[in-house]
């Protein structure tokens, strides 16, 4: 049997499908203007390269900023929850979530069942989420995708005292004006980023294991500025960012079961 | 579940917490908060609880003045509405 | 015996010279790179309309979030103080001031003396500062001046709920195009409308109570000050030149105290 998940996050949209607990097939693309179509972009694009149409697929769960808008979702769930489902099924050992999406940032402690347990979730400020780092780029005139290398070769950190992306961007241009390095600027924002999401775990439980997911632990400079911080060596998965989806797929799953398990035999 | 509702940013922290393992879903809260913070429903593992609705937690510190200026002001707070000790204020 | 007081913000600095308790100088200049520079380019500028020189001077302080950096003041003072003593001697019936300055705003509450009872600010996120408004005015194409008039004229606010200036320049950016696209004059209407919703937020925890003035750069904009009264239900006064009242406390201050630390 197959199962799907959606995460219609701010930015992308992701799209998970398992079968006999193994994905199946993944998707990452970019969220559009209209969430509907975005949702069935990411569908299509699955289900063209399984080679199959939307009957094969057992049951379908939506997640993240944009999940009351798949119409061909069954159910949805919200990305925290999601979340701790799809880290726990790729580490079961995991206690400990930082998700940095496009737009929020979230600290969760899951159990050994991979249910949530304690969570905490920014989504009201820019500071310490992926829209900061893209700002941040774009100022220096950098890839999204260098910035956290490019941070790596800094020889001082620039500290920054502020978190709010409007004041550390206009901080950064005059730092760019006076002649201060990209690398020790971006390795000072990062610095910041990484205070700030130690700040929003601190709010939750630190344990052993600890992963980071979404986008943000591509980024290599971030990644070792957490684990600075934190002193912990994160668990990394080698899609962090489809997490939520598989995390909905799985719930697909366990819904779907249950409700045969509650069906009365005929 | 502790759910944490809220956010933190450069002025201070700013979160309503929830500890839906005390919950009974009673919607006690829902009644005794003066700006309707609170609503029930049932969360991912399909036990009803109270929660902090969505449009409110994005500036949760806008609606909600905070626990010691709104129990100045009110006679029934959230936190002595609910039986099960269960809301909590970080401000 | 003339005194001066220095306000030198994070965009502006500000400077008001007191002699014998009367204004006889001041000057708003854009702030330096070098807070020192800046403030010696206003003070001299308002020296120049008093008729006086540097030497004449008796006392200068300084306040405003560059305050440390001007050597040549005898003394720096928060803006807390400063704004509150200057309120005192425009408006001195104003309990309660909400300051909104380019980078910070403030509520202090007042109480007859001047003195200070009570205070909330908030300078460390731009939602409800001058530098949201600026953003979105780049965003709207519009100067910034302009703003104010513009969204008089707004038949309802459009809908701005985002807290943070770059979530919120999203949502503007989704109503110019929007087919059809929301009045120019609504959006600018829903943008003061969100940051006067943070501000009165402000305000509430520590308490509103009448009179009500508006000071600092953000007072200039007159759509911004009708959304604030209208969130506050309560009349709220904007002094001639809501941006000198801190530097004027200040110079109250040099006055009443002299260089004596």
């Amino acid at each position: 049997m197959l199962f799907m998940g959606i995460d219609i996050g701010s930015r992308g949209a992701k799209g998970v499908v398992i079968e006999d607990n193994q994905i199946a097939t993944a998707f990452i693309g970019d969220t559009g203007p209209e969430s509907v179509k975005t949702s069935e972009m990411v569908r299509d694009n699955m289900l063209a390269k399984l080679g199959m149409d939307m009957s094969k697929i057992t049951y379908t769960m939506a997640t993240g900023y944009g999940r009351v808008l798949v119409p061909f979702a069954a159910e949805n769930v919200s990305e925290i929850s999601a979340h701790a489902k799809g880290a726990h099924w790729y580490f079961p050992s995991v206690r400990t979530i930082l998700d940095m999406g496009g737009q929020d940032c979230k600290a969760i402690n899951v159990n050994d069942k991979g249910q949530v347990t304690k969570f905490i979730m920014n989504d009201k400020c820019a500071g310490g989420t992926g829209r900061f780092l893209e700002l941040i780029a774009s100022v220096l005139g950098l890839r999204l995708e260098d910035i956290g290398q490019t941070s790596l070769e800094s020889k001082k950190n620039f500290p920054f005292n502020t978190v709010c992306a409007v004041f550390a961007k206009s901080e950064a241009i005059s730092l760019m004006k006076k002649g201060t390095p990209k690398s020790d600027i971006l390795a000072g924002l990062h610095d910041a980023i990484a205070v700030r999401c130690y700040n929003l775990l601190k709010r939750v439980n630190i344990e052993k294991d600890f992963t980071i997911t979404g986008g943000i632990a591509k980024n290599q400079g971030m990644v070792a500025k957490i684990k600075e911080k934190l002193g912990m060596e994160p668990v990394l998965a080698p899609d962090p960012q489809i997490m939520g989806a598989l995390g909905a797929s799985l719930f697909a799953r366990e819904r779907y079961m249950a409700k045969q398990n509650a069906a009365p035999a005929s | 579940m502790e759910a944490n509702y809220g956010y933190s940013d450069g002025s201070g922290d700013y979160f309503i917490i929830v500890d839906t393992d005390k919950c009974n879903g009673c919607g006690d809260c829902v009644t005794a908060c003066p700006e309707r913070v609170f609503e029930v429903a049932p969360d991912d593992y399909g036990k009803k609880v109270a929660l902090v609705k969505e449009s409110v937690a994005s500036k949760v510190s806008y609606v909600c003045p905070g626990y010691k200026p709104c129990s100045a002001n009110v006679e029934t707070t959230c936190h002595t509405a609910c039986k099960m000790g269960a809301i909590s204020h970080t401000w | 015996m003339p005194v001066a007081g220095i306000d030198v913000g994070s965009q502006t600095t500000k400077v008001v010279i007191l002699n014998d308790g009367q204004v006889v100088g001041q000057s708003v200049m854009v702030s330096a790179e070098e807070a020192e520079t800046g403030a010696r380019k206003a003070l001299d500028e308002a020296l120049q309309q008093a008729g006086l020189a540097l030497s004449d001077l008796t006392t200068i302080v300084a306040t405003g979030a560059g305050r440390k950096d001007v050597s040549f003041a005898q003394k720096q003072k928060t803006s807390l103080s400063c704004l509150a003593k200057g309120i005192n001697r425009l408006l001195p019936a104003v309990r309660t001031l909400i300051d909104v300055g380019a980078e910070s705003s403030t509520v202090i509450r007042i109480n007859e003396k001047g003195g200070v009872d009570d205070s909330i600010g908030h300078d460390r996120c731009a939602s409800g500062t001058g530098a949201f408004l600026e953003s979105m005015a780049k965003l709207m194409q519009m100067p910034l001046p302009e703003m104010g008039q513009e969204s008089l004229k707004a038949q309802r606010r459009a809908e701005v709920s985002s807290m943070c200036a770059i979530f919120a320049e999203q949502e503007v950016i989704s109503h110019v195009h929007r087919v059809p696209p929301t009045p120019k004059a609504d959006i600018i209407a829903g943008i003061h409308g969100s940051m006067a919703v943070r501000i009165v937020g402000l305000a509430k925890r520590i308490g509103v109570k009448p009179e009500i003035a508006l000071t600092g750069g953000v007072a200039r904009n007159v759509g911004f000050a009708r959304v604030i009264e209208e969130e506050l239900k309560q009349k709220v006064v904007v002094p001639d030149n809501p941006q000198i009242v801190a530097a004027l406390g200040a110079a109250r201050i040099a006055q009443e105290e002299g260089g004596k630390q």
